[in-house]
């Protein structure tokens, strides 16, 4: 499944300042492969979140079409387009993500009891054992510490089973041997699902992992050399 | 997990908060409820009245002092007795305008067996009567017999048992409906019943001031309806315009009319009280909602992000509303019913209003409006809430703290 920005970009209203206006993402253009891993760096501010909150189907562009295939993601109607999220494209966001009054394993299988049937209870399980968050299993959110909360994330995004996997700084909240551990994991799935995958990270560990590596400056994406 | 097992989830897993939301849910569907038993029951106590009393005009000796202590009688149950001259119901029937007369006589008797307090009994004329008959034959197809009683709905003993007056057995035969006054704690009997019974009292040297002697010759009063065409006040008039009778003449229109200003000015301030707390639990909800919700911003963004669409994610905020709203609604009836019902008693000498509970049906049906409608509000304070968050921008609200 191939993920394709074509010129997009965003604008957000800005009422103070030199300009009426800032502009996130500047206008361009990106294709994403299945069976790879993308890592997206670049510095704070730079428009990498923007961007990723774009291509995932979260933030509209305020120009230009992001196309899953042949659907443009931003034709659907918000019924359609959630369903698409959920059954297309996982996403890990920054910080905190988990429903607080549910277990790590009810958080993980979420997105398929949302929307889906026959939740995956033992690929769940796996995908724990994998992340070395099993213990956790039965253990409310609002108890788990921040490396524990973003491996339930990576794990429920996998859990998902979406051809694209989309993930925003998923190490940092992690030690080193978590973050090694959870780009493995991410690698392998993209190998072995054929996911497209997209990183998005200041984590300069991730270059080893990356098939392709963009860098974002001020709005503008470059392919890193 | 469905949307109400996801609201389910999230409701029973954050009990301080879900019990807090209950109780002030409970406290609208309380005051709903409770509050609209009582306007109703002080209706149907004046309605109530209003067909008992079943005369225009009731003449009474001027000892019964005032329309007010008259009235206590059959507000309040309070057992008293006064007398007049027996002579004067043919000269009142006799009175142009004047369709039927018919006599009462009262007896405030000593405790009886079956009652804690003493009793209203109330003799009366079998052929003459156009008031107390009609209610009698809702209960019995026939007259009363010698010693036969019937009751009002809140005397203990039922049909077919007997009560006890001045050693004599008295077989109940009728019970009559309830009319929230103090009409239902009377005991009817027919003249020679009650004879029988002054003489049992005076054989037991209780004294009154009738006998069964003297009985033929006093009644306590006549209740007068008004010929078809005649001017209620005009015979009204002609009948207070004998100061040599001693009597006073009450209106029973005025004596409901009084009832009813009463129950006016109670019924005003109740709606005003339930409007009040309404409006001020709709802000309440409406805040309380918003402040919740905000604070579960990331969550629902959560929810978003991993599928769920604006009208789902509206659906999980507005059943969780609805659960609370739901359980806090029948908690408010619940506790309603116990401050009300018991009490009825309590309220009608406190307010000096007829009450009359109205039927388990329209209990029932005031139960059903009242959950409704704290359902319904619920529903709406947080509605808004619900649009307004299904509608910020995901995106903005992950990145939020990062």
């Amino acid at each position: 499944m191939i993920l394709k920005a074509d010129s997009i970009s965003k604008r957000y209203f800005r009422p103070t300042g030199q300009a009426n206006y800032f502009e996130a993402v500047k206008p361009l253009s990106l294709t994403l492969a299945s069976g790879a891993v993308t890592v997206l760096m670049g510095r704070s501010g730079s428009g990498k979140t923007t961007l990723l909150h774009m291509l995932s189907g979260l933030l509209t562009p305020t120009s230009g079409k992001v196309l899953l295939d042949e659907t443009d993601l931003y034709s659907l109607k918000d019924g359609a387009l959630s369903c698409l999220r959920n059954e297309k494209i996982a996403v890990v966001p920054q910080g905190r993500s988990a429903v607080d009054t549910l277990t790590a394993l009810e958080n993980i299988l979420l997105p398929w009891q949302l929307c889906r049937k026959n939740a995956p209870v033992e690929r769940a399980e796996h995908w724990m054992e994998a992340l070395g968050i099993a213990a956790l299993r039965d253990v409310p959110a609002k108890e788990l510490s921040g490396g524990e909360l973003r491996r339930a994330a990576i794990a429920r995004a996998l859990c998902q089973e979406t051809p694209v996997l989309m993930a925003d700084e998923p190490t940092g909240d992690l030690d080193d041997e978590n973050t090694r551990l959870a780009l493995s994991i991410l690698k392998d799935a993209a190998k072995r699902e054929n996911k497209t995958v997209l990183i998005v990270t200041h984590e300069s560990e991730a270059r080893a992992f990356a098939d392709e590596i963009w860098k974002m400056d001020g709005g503008t994406l470059h392919p890193e050399q | 997990m469905k949307t109400a097992s996801l609201s389910l989830r999230n409701l029973t897993r954050r009990p301080g908060r879900t019990w807090a939301l209950v109780l002030l849910t409970g406290f609208l569907s309380l005051s709903l409820f409770a509050g609209s038993v009582v306007v109703m029951s002080l209706q149907s106590g004046l309605n109530s009245l209003e067909a008992r009393l079943g005369a225009d005009l009731i003449v009474v000796p001027k000892a019964a002092q005032s329309k007010a202590s008259f009235q206590n009688i059959f507000l309040q149950g309070t057992v008293g007795a006064f007398y007049m001259d027996a002579e004067l119901l043919d000269e009142i029937a006799a009175t142009e305008g004047v369709a039927k007369a018919a006599p009462q006589t009262f007896l405030a008797t000593l405790k009886a067996d079956c009652c804690s307090s003493r009793l209203q009994v109330i003799g009366f004329d079998q052929q003459a009567d156009f008031t107390v008959q009609p209610w009698i034959v809702q209960s019995s197809s026939r007259e009363l017999g010698p010693m036969e009683v019937a009751v009002g709905s809140s005397i203990s003993a039922g049909v077919g048992e007997s009560i006890r007056i001045y050693q004599k057995s008295c077989p109940v035969v009728a019970r009559l409906s309830a009319t929230g006054t103090g009409l239902d704690t009377a005991v009817y009997c027919s003249m020679e019943t009650m004879k029988t019974l002054l003489a049992a009292a005076e054989e037991m040297g209780v004294s009154h001031k009738v006998t069964a002697d003297n009985s033929d010759g006093v009644i306590s009063a006549v209740y007068v309806k008004v010929a078809e065409g005649a001017d209620i006040d005009q015979v009204a008039s002609s009948l207070a315009s004998h100061p040599s009778w001693k009597t006073a003449v009450v209106q029973t229109r005025s004596m409901i009319t009084g009832v009813s200003d009463g129950l006016a000015g109670v019924s005003s301030a109740v709606k005003v009280l339930i409007g009040a707390v309404w409006a001020l639990a709709f802000v309440i909800l409406l805040v309380v909602f918003a402040l919740l919700m905000n604070e579960r911003r990331r969550e629902f963004a959560v929810l978003r992000l991993i599928g769920a669409s604006r009208r789902k994610l509206a659906r999980v905020i507005l059943t969780e509303t609805g659960l609370v709203c739901l359980l806090g609604g029948c908690l408010g009836v619940a506790v309603g019913a116990a401050l009300v019902f018991p009490f009825t008693a309590l309220i009608e000498s406190t307010l000096n209003l007829p009450f009359l509970t109205p039927s388990w049906g329209r209990i029932l049906l005031i139960a059903a409006l009242s959950l409704a409608g704290t359902v319904l509000m619920g529903m709406l304070s947080s509605a808004r809430t619900a649009w307004k968050l299904s509608r910020v921008d995901t995106g903005s609200i992950l990145r939020e703290g990062n």
